[in-house]
């Protein structure tokens, strides 16, 4: 098991031909993630990293049978190719794309509702599950098949948390980078409950930032309903108030979204809050050899 | 992106939002003629002056004054422009005022009374959704109103699929307490707002006041618009908007090189790439017993270049008694990043302070190797935590 993908996720890549698409499909073919082809309209009946290429997701669906996209497509036309993707029926979307506009997004999030496809993203790197597949940017080498689901809002601070696991010698399931955005497809929510329902995943770590609420309500529903240890870190204690750090959707815009707030609402739902970024894979350790 | 009241009013004007008038001026001269122009076309016999700055509070801060003659005009622009303003938003240093807008005066008496109201459109994060909100409660901060009264802040989110509905627009009007004429016109004001709000791409509309005058008309008094930047792309008109006076210089130069920064007023600067680890670095430096001086994220390719600009710009600030560098090397090498570092160093010439250089990914000892050996200045480390005892070190 593992959660969202795996070694038999047939995977097509959208912006296929692309320098980005072209330079992370390379990369994910190298992971052995099962990449069956890629879209660029325009440039069907090409062969591109000896993988077809087609003009549409329908026909990529219809030819390889594929069930996981991942987008490299340009912001401008984002929102646009996630919504081809719902339309085709592809069940796990991932967006790498940075800087789609909000508003696109607004009529996304709508799109969604009413289809069964699980969007991933925008502006995340992407699902790892490790030893299996990958699908996005996430550098392949500091994974090791283990027992850790990891859920993440940025990118190279995932990074850290998994590198952290790997040397505590415990490895990942999977590792899902949720996207710093203001509307995402899938919250740190509904990410734990993957991660809860999955039988190999022992224990989760859930890395979050200022802005929005996401943090409070998985924390919340832990509380409630987890069975599993879960580790806790929110970026952002020193940040400003009402200035955007980096990400569209790291913005403390009252009391409730600050880092402090976050972290306390975390603590006393039962979550093992780490103050330093240096300290997450040694503290999963310690939660897992207690619980 | 932020615009000035002046820019964001002519914007909604543009869709048909209805607006208390005014004129841009940067000198006092101009802001006579400013105020004679404005009596012709409103018939107005005073005028507002209002600081033109990227903050809000600025009434209490002295800058909204009120003008009953042409010399008042004068002297109060004279006063205003160049004035350094403070107000809780601008920080103690406070803002220059580089241009003020002359207004129509909008509070004369009349048959009806008069009420300010508030309004904004932002976006709801937790569905999705934009949102209408808005309060009887207006002219005064609306975080103090939520926490007061948060049962006079009302809300009405809109679905993508149709827009703001008629009734909607009615219930706000109702809920405002609007009747006859000025319900009427408020229905058109909100509706026309919304429409502004996404044609433009906005991320924030705060109109605070909403006026509903003695005769019964309803106006945007001030305004404050926020641009979402990802959909410049379609509004490159937007872009000349922007006023590089209003923000601080490194900022603007960081931009010019791709570089994502926000200054701050620690004594560790800092240099990392993506915004996520950077937020956690900052936070690792508090950690250590220091203060993080910025925030600046060098994206995904930390080469020569980049870490050569962040070191310049960090070194602007006279505060900084050290730098730490944090790259995490996943699809980039850390020997390439080590490589860059040292040739950056040596182009920036002799850096003051203490340099620790975090690699951690591919090719991390490498990467530690290199920057051990190259006789400079510079602490090297691989884990976070040896980083974190570095910055303690130098400091704690």
């Amino acid at each position: 098991m593992s959660v969202l993908v795996n070694k038999d996720s047939k995977v097509i890549v959208q912006g296929f031909t692309g320098s980005e698409g072209s330079f992370h499909a390379g990369q994910m073919i190298e992971y052995g993630t099962n990449v069956v082809g890629g879209v660029t309209p325009g440039k069907g009946g090409q062969t591109h990293l000896d993988r077809p290429v087609f003009n549409t997701v329908n026909e990529a669906v219809e030819q390889t049978g594929t069930d996981v996209s991942v987008i490299f497509v340009p912001p401008p036309f984002a929102a646009d190719a996630i919504m081809e993707a719902v339309d085709a029926g592809i069940k796990v979307i991932v967006t790498i794309t940075e800087g789609i506009p909000t508003q696109d997004m607004v009529k996304v999030k709508e799109y969604l509702t009413g289809h069964s496809s699980r969007l991933i993203g925008p502006n995340c790197p992407g699902i790892i599950t490790a030893d299996e597949a990958k699908v996005g940017i996430m550098p392949g080498f500091i994974f090791r098949k283990g027992s850790v689901g990891i859920v993440s809002r940025s990118g190279t601070l995932t990074y850290e948390a998994v590198d952290q696991v790997t040397k505590a010698g415990l490895g990942q399931t999977t590792a899902i980078g949720i996207g710093g955005d203001p509307i995402i497809g899938t919250s740190t929510l509904d990410a734990v409950k993957m991660f809860m329902n999955d039988p190999e995943t022992e224990g989760i770590i859930m890395i979050g930032e200022i802005g929005g609420n996401m943090e409070a309500d998985a924390a919340e529903w832990i509380r409630d309903y987890g069975s599993k240890p879960v580790v806790g870190f929110i970026a952002g204690q020193t940040a400003p108030k009402g200035r955007r750090m980096g990400h569209a959707g790291a913005i403390i815009g009252g009391k409730a979204d600050t880092a402090a707030a976050k972290m306390a609402i975390m603590r006393e739902c039962g979550i093992h809050v780490v103050e330093s970024p240096a300290h997450i894979g040694e503290t999963m350790a310690r939660a897992l050899k207690k619980d | 992106m932020n615009i000035h009241e002046y820019q964001g009013k002519q914007m909604l004007k543009s869709f048909g939002v209805t607006i208390q008038e005014g004129i841009v001026a940067e000198t006092p001269e101009r802001a006579v003629e400013a105020a004679k122009e404005l009596t012709k076309n409103t018939g107005t016999g005073m005028w507002v002056i209002k600081a033109q700055i990227h903050a809000g509070g600025r009434g209490k801060g002295g800058g909204v004054k009120l003008a009953k003659s042409l010399d008042e005009v004068k002297e109060l622009a004279k006063k205003m422009i160049g004035m350094t303003l403070v107000t809780h938003q601008t920080g103690p240093e406070g803002k220059e005022v580089h241009k003020i807008l002359i207004a129509q005066d909008v509070y004369y008496p009349g048959e009806s009374e008069i009420s300010e109201f508030y309004m904004s459109v932002l976006l709801n994060r937790q569905t999705g959704r934009n949102v209408v909100m808005y309060s009887t409660e207006g002219g005064m901060d609306i975080e103090t109103v939520a926490e007061k009264t948060p049962h006079l802040i009302f809300r009405e989110e809109v679905d993508p699929r149709v827009g703001l509905l008629p009734f909607q627009a009615r219930r706000i009007a109702f809920n405002l307490g609007l009747s006859g004429k000025a319900f009427k016109e408020m229905t058109r004001f909100v509706t026309a707002l919304y429409m502004a709000y996404e044609k433009t791409d906005s991320s924030l509309f705060e109109i605070n006041p909403v006026l509903k005058t003695s005769d019964d008309r309803i106006l945007a008094v001030d305004c404050k618009v926020n641009l979402d930047d990802n959909a410049l792309f379609r509004h490159k008109d937007y872009i000349e908007l922007r006023d590089l006076a209003e923000e601080d210089p490194a900022e603007v130069e960081a931009s010019k090189n791709d570089l994502n920064f926000i200054k701050l007023d620690g004594n560790v600067g800092c240099m990392v790439n993506g915004a996520g680890l950077a937020m956690a670095t900052m936070d690792i430096i508090k950690l250590s017993g220091g203060d993080p001086a910025n925030f600046l994220d060098v994206g995904g390719t930390a080469n020569a270049e980049t870490v050569e600009a962040g070191f310049r710009i960090i070194l602007q600030e006279p505060n900084v008694k050290a730098i730490l560098v944090n790259i995490f090397g996943g699809i980039v090498r850390c020997d390439r990043v080590a490589q860059g570092v040292v040739d950056a160093y040596h182009k920036v010439g002799d850096i003051p302070v203490p340099v620790i250089v975090r690699l951690q990914g591919t090719n991390a000892e490498e990467g530690k190797k290199l920057i051990d050996d190259s006789g400079l200045k510079v602490y090297s480390a691989i884990t976070l935590q040896e980083a974190a005892d570095k910055v303690k070190d130098l400091v704690g």
